[in-house]
């Protein structure tokens, strides 16, 4: 798995560049997510991997005995996967008002504030 | 989406699952859990709800506009980080009853902290969908 | 009533001598002009007013403050100090070099803010001006009184800022906007030269302090620095002074008003450059580099600047030229910096503001009256305005050298300077004979034509100038007659303590008028015939004056112009093909930038880190999973419906969840889980209602997108299969998992992180979240529709 996982990560990637490429509005929001996928998967790779052995101290001892996950991702990816909720629902609130306004999903009829101020 | 089983099953759901959120809250420190995970779950609670009986229906069962819950979760949790400054301890340093309570094991700051990542994630999760099913139905 | 408060305020700055301690009164001297020109906004009325000339009250009571000094002497503690911070302070030193220019900038200052009065009469930005002018005014004596090196360059860039302000002081006039820019860009330039030259020699001698820095000859006769900052220090000088190739800025200038001009760009400002040479000659002038720069930049500048005031016939343009030419002739002398040359150069920088600085208000006055500057359009007008023309008699005689003038005693000095400079004093000699007959010249037509032969009608009528105008050429041309009559008087007022400050031996210093019939004397006499020659005879602005264009392409000024008009082509190329206004093209071109990059840095060497003996140990549940999550990706991209879209990205949410569950992140798992759950309903919330994708692009920008993108994403898992393989420091994990329990007293690790260890980042992300959640409340909020757009 530890060699499929950089494959998936890659490809989360190149998907959400691609969709920030296109020019509707939902497909960039689309890309932002799949990026922000990717990413976080990106974050968990970089720190050490242990199958089955999540950072928890058992009831029984004060430290962590043996191999056990990388917690200080785990904290990472944990606030990252919130806040680009946060993030995401804004642009996509946005989404549903430049379309109740502009009437249009395609981002080059929406590049100038002139028409819209 | 508004249809009958959806309706029943909340109806019964709903408190079981509130419970089960703060349970998750509160055994963070020692397992899964913690404000973050059970915040989300209780917002998930409140969404179903939403969806099947209507947003102004939540809001009445919350008893106040989710909103509110966003400053007063900022404030107990910036209370418990400076709860320590008065106890000539640093900001944020850990202060800890000594006996054990139940359920939680043993109780300090860092609870209080947790309650209000908690009630900050219900608040905006909530402020922001609640808005949202609000205007869906104009 | 207002003004009674302005003049207490300029008494006190005299005052202080007998009450305060020395720092308050020369901070007090300095800071004055600054304070000066913060309350004009408040004495509007009064400058603006018939009160207006009371504004030289300033620069006067200043000037005799510095004059006292003529006669008390130096000695003791004209030094004043206050530590800041970083080696700058709030230090001045008032030693003769300093009294001569702090005398000239008062002094000078005095007679233009009130001639300015006059001059500026029912201009309604007047008291603007009075700021700027004041401003200025505080700053150049910061740059001759600083004992700091650092204060020093502060105050050197307030000049440049304040001059910038005065030269485009009709800021609605196109050219005097540009001639304005130039003159900062060039000037701007000079002061961060002198930035760098100043941290350097703080760098080098380990003070910021000019006189411990003076003090250490031998550290910069070995220093491996010397010669970059002698480099840094004449860019500072040369713009500053407008010597060539920098010189160019200086006839932009003219565009000032006629007083500023007088001021700044010929009396004081200009000699900054000239002052930072002085200062700092003590440690340098036994460099070979310093003299020969100095004297070849010299000569070069005082040539083509007296060259040059012949082919003009603008009487400001031909004024310009000829004090670059003076501004040449004392970089020259500090450059050759044997006694008699520096004697000559301090003797130059009086004689020089005298003449030229009534010839500068004599312009003014023909321009204010005349409304014309057209030397060729001007003649007689001695009957209309007498007086002015004995002061404009004097200047020329002065400028040319003629005894009983000041420029005389000066002229001889240059000679003596030249003369014994050694082994190019015969060189030397005759160029400085040529440039002054030419300079001579200039000042004739620029002095006497205006008021000789006869009045052209158009002329008719013209009326004599008031007082507040002829008053000052006058007393200048009054001070230059008595000054060349008997030069002696500078003797120990001015020049010995000059050279002391300059470390110069001053035994037996002493200027006389008559020195008997030697070289100097024939030279002096060949200079006066050629010059009366030359003006009588040939009459160069006539056939001459179509030159200056063609030399325009050549000039320094063309170049520069150019250089800056090419770089605004750059600018707008660039911005054409890098802010096109588009999103995607930003994105595209930051991701290529990113590839070229890594391409650059990773190729050569390239080793792909894929074990495929691993491949095996991969699980059945495993491959499904990959698979099913791939699948999903390449569904939501390609998918024509929306709502198909947003329902696999929660496939592909889920399966990230699945990842999550089998390496140990449980934590991970739920969050993702929980959101990936509110994400959807939120699409389907919104995108409920939104009619399906156009197609929008072509089929090829798809195509070069998709390459791009794969490209990218196999980056990507090259990255992570070559950190994967490398051994990764896990100390800061170890901490954490460590000490959970210990030092907080929980046990899952990542929610002690959150909650204790990294509380107070996590209490910034909820702040984050409460942010976004004000932010979407207030989208959904506000009501616009698009009628009212």
């Amino acid at each position: 798995m530890n060699l499929l996982l950089p494959i998936v990560t890659g490809v989360l990637y190149a998907a959400g560049i691609y969709m920030l490429l296109r020019r509707s509005f939902v497909k960039l929001i689309i890309g932002f997510t799949l990026l922000g996928n990717g990413v976080n998967l990106l974050i968990f790779l970089m720190g050490r991997l242990a199958k089955g052995k999540p950072p928890l101290i058992p009831d029984y001892a004060d430290v962590i005995p043996g191999l056990y996950a990388d917690p200080v991702p785990q904290a990472l990816i944990l606030t990252a996967i919130v806040i680009s909720f946060g993030l995401q629902s804004f642009a996509i609130i946005l989404i549903k008002r430049v379309y109740a306004i502009a009437n249009t999903d395609d981002l080059d009829e929406i590049n100038t504030t002139d028409d819209y101020a | 989406m508004n249809t009958l089983i959806l309706r029943t099953a909340t109806k019964y759901l709903l408190p079981l699952l509130l419970l089960f959120s703060v349970f998750i809250l509160l055994r963070g420190h020692y397992l899964p859990g913690g404000g973050f995970v059970g915040g989300l779950v209780a917002s998930i609670v409140f969404v179903l709800h939403a969806l099947a009986f209507g947003a102004e229906a939540t809001k009445k069962l919350l008893g106040l506009h989710p909103g509110y819950l966003i400053p007063i979760g900022l404030a107990l949790a910036l209370l418990s980080a400076m709860m320590p400054l008065i106890y000539g301890k640093a900001l944020m340093q850990g202060l800890w009853y000594d006996q054990p309570v139940l359920i939680i094991g043993s109780l300090g700051t860092a609870i209080f902290f947790d309650i209000g990542v908690f009630l900050v994630v219900i608040g905006v999760v909530l402020t922001i969908i609640l808005t949202l099913i609000e205007l869906q139905k104009e | 009533m207002k003004y009674f408060g302005q003049s207490a305020f300029f008494i006190s700055s005299i005052e202080y001598e007998d009450n305060w301690h020395i720092f308050a009164r020369m901070t007090a001297a300095v800071l004055a002009g600054f304070i000066f020109a913060l309350l004009m906004p408040i004495m509007r009325r009064v400058s603006l007013g018939r009160f207006a000339i009371l504004n030289s009250l300033l620069p006067l009571s200043l000037f005799v403050w510095f004059a006292s000094f003529l006669f008390s002497g130096l000695e003791g503690n004209l030094s004043s100090h206050l530590e800041w911070a970083f080696g700058a302070s709030l230090s001045f030193k008032l030693d003769g070099l300093s009294l001569i220019f702090a005398l000239l900038i008062t002094g000078i200052g005095a007679l233009v803010f009130a001639y300015s009065a006059s001059y500026m009469k029912g201009n309604p930005y007047l008291d603007r001006f009075y700021a700027y002018l004041s401003m200025f005014m505080a700053a150049m004596l910061g740059v001759v009184l600083s004992a700091n090196a650092l204060t020093l360059f502060i105050f050197w860039e307030l000049t440049s800022i304040s001059s910038f302000f005065l030269i485009g002081f009709k800021n609605k006039d196109e050219a005097s906007r540009k001639s304005a820019l130039v003159a900062l860009a060039v000037t701007g330039f000079g002061g961060l030269a002198l930035l760098a030259a100043m941290l350097l020699m703080g760098a080098v001698t380990g003070t910021y302090s000019i006189e411990a820095m003076l003090l250490q000859p031998d550290v910069f006769a070995s220093s491996p620095y010397t010669t970059l900052i002698l480099v840094l220090i004449f860019i500072a000088a040369f713009t500053k002074s407008a010597q060539f190739p920098f010189h160019f800025w200086l006839p932009g200038a003219m565009k000032a008003p006629t007083p500023v001009s007088t001021y700044l760009h010929s009396a004081t400002m200009v000699k900054a450059g000239i002052y930072l040479l002085f200062r700092f000659s003590p440690v340098f002038t036994d460099l070979a580099l310093w003299s020969n720069t100095l004297m070849t930049v010299g000569c070069i500048t005082m040539v083509f600047g007296a060259i040059h005031s012949l082919f003009r016939t603008d009487l400001k343009s031909i004024l310009a030229y000829t004090t670059i030419s003076a501004l040449g002739t004392l970089t020259f002398l500090i450059g050759i910096g044997t006694r008699e040359a520096i004697i000559a150069a301090l003797v130059f920088v009086v004689v020089h503001a005298l003449y030229k600085a009534a010839m500068f208000l004599i312009a003014g006055i023909i321009d204010h009256h005349t409304n014309t500057r057209e030397v060729t359009l001007l003649g007689g007008l001695r009957n209309a305005m007498p007086l002015v023309a004995v002061a404009a008699f004097v200047a020329a005689l002065s400028g040319a050298g003629i005894p009983i003038t000041f420029g005389f005693i000066g002229k001889d000095l240059v000679y003596e300077a030249t003369l014994h400079q050694g082994n190019m004093s015969l060189w030397l000699t005759i160029i400085a004979l040529v440039t002054n007959i030419l300079v001579g010249v200039a000042g004739f037509i620029a002095a006497i034509k205006p008021f000789a032969g006869r009045l052209p009608d158009a002329l008719n009528g013209t009326k004599a100038p008031g007082p507040v105008l002829w008053f000052a050429p006058i007393l200048l041309a009054i001070l230059s007659l008595i000054l060349g009559i008997s030069p002696g008087l500078m003797d120990h007022t001015l020049l010995i303590p000059s050279l002391d400050a300059l470390a110069i031996n001053t035994d037996g210093v002493y200027l006389k008028m008559w020195h008997g019939i030697n070289t100097v004397f024939w030279l002096s006499m060949v200079t006066i015939a050629g010059t009366v020659l030359i003006y009588l005879t040939a009459k160069p602005y006539k056939y001459l004056s179509g030159i200056p264009a063609k030399l325009n392409m050549l000039a320094p000024q063309t170049i520069a112009l150019a250089m800056v008009g090419s770089f605004a082509q750059i600018a707008t190329a660039w911005n054409k093909a890098f802010q096109s206004g588009h999103l995607r093209y930003y994105v595209l071109i930051s991701i290529i930038t990113i590839l070229a990059i890594a391409a650059a840095v990773h190729l050569p060497g390239f080793h792909w880190h894929f074990d495929w003996s691993m491949i095996r140990s991969v699980a059945v549940y495993e491959w499904v999973l990959v698979v099913i999550l791939i699948a999903s990706v390449l569904f939501t991209v390609f998918t024509d419906s929306r709502l198909a879209a947003v329902a696999s990205m929660g496939v592909i949410g889920y399966a990230i969840c699945l990842i999550f569950v089998i390496y140990g992140a449980p934590d991970l798992a739920i969050t993702q889980f929980t959101i990936d759950t509110l994400t959807v309903i939120l699409f389907i919330l919104v995108l409920y209602k939104l009619p399906k994708y156009l197609k929008l692009t072509r089929t090829r920008s798809k195509l070069r997108d998709g390459a791009i993108s794969i490209v990218f994403g196999t980056l990507i898992t090259a990255v992570v299969l070559d950190v994967l393989s490398l051994d990764r420091p896990v100390y800061i994990s170890s901490f954490y998992a460590d000490n959970a329990y210990l030092l907080a007293k929980g046990k899952n690790v990542v929610n002690v992180i959150l909650v204790d260890f990294r509380g107070i980042d996590t209490f910034m992300e909820i702040v984050v979240l409460a942010v976004s959640a004000i932010g979407v409340f207030g989208l959904l909020k506000l009501k616009v529709k698009r009628h009212d757009v």
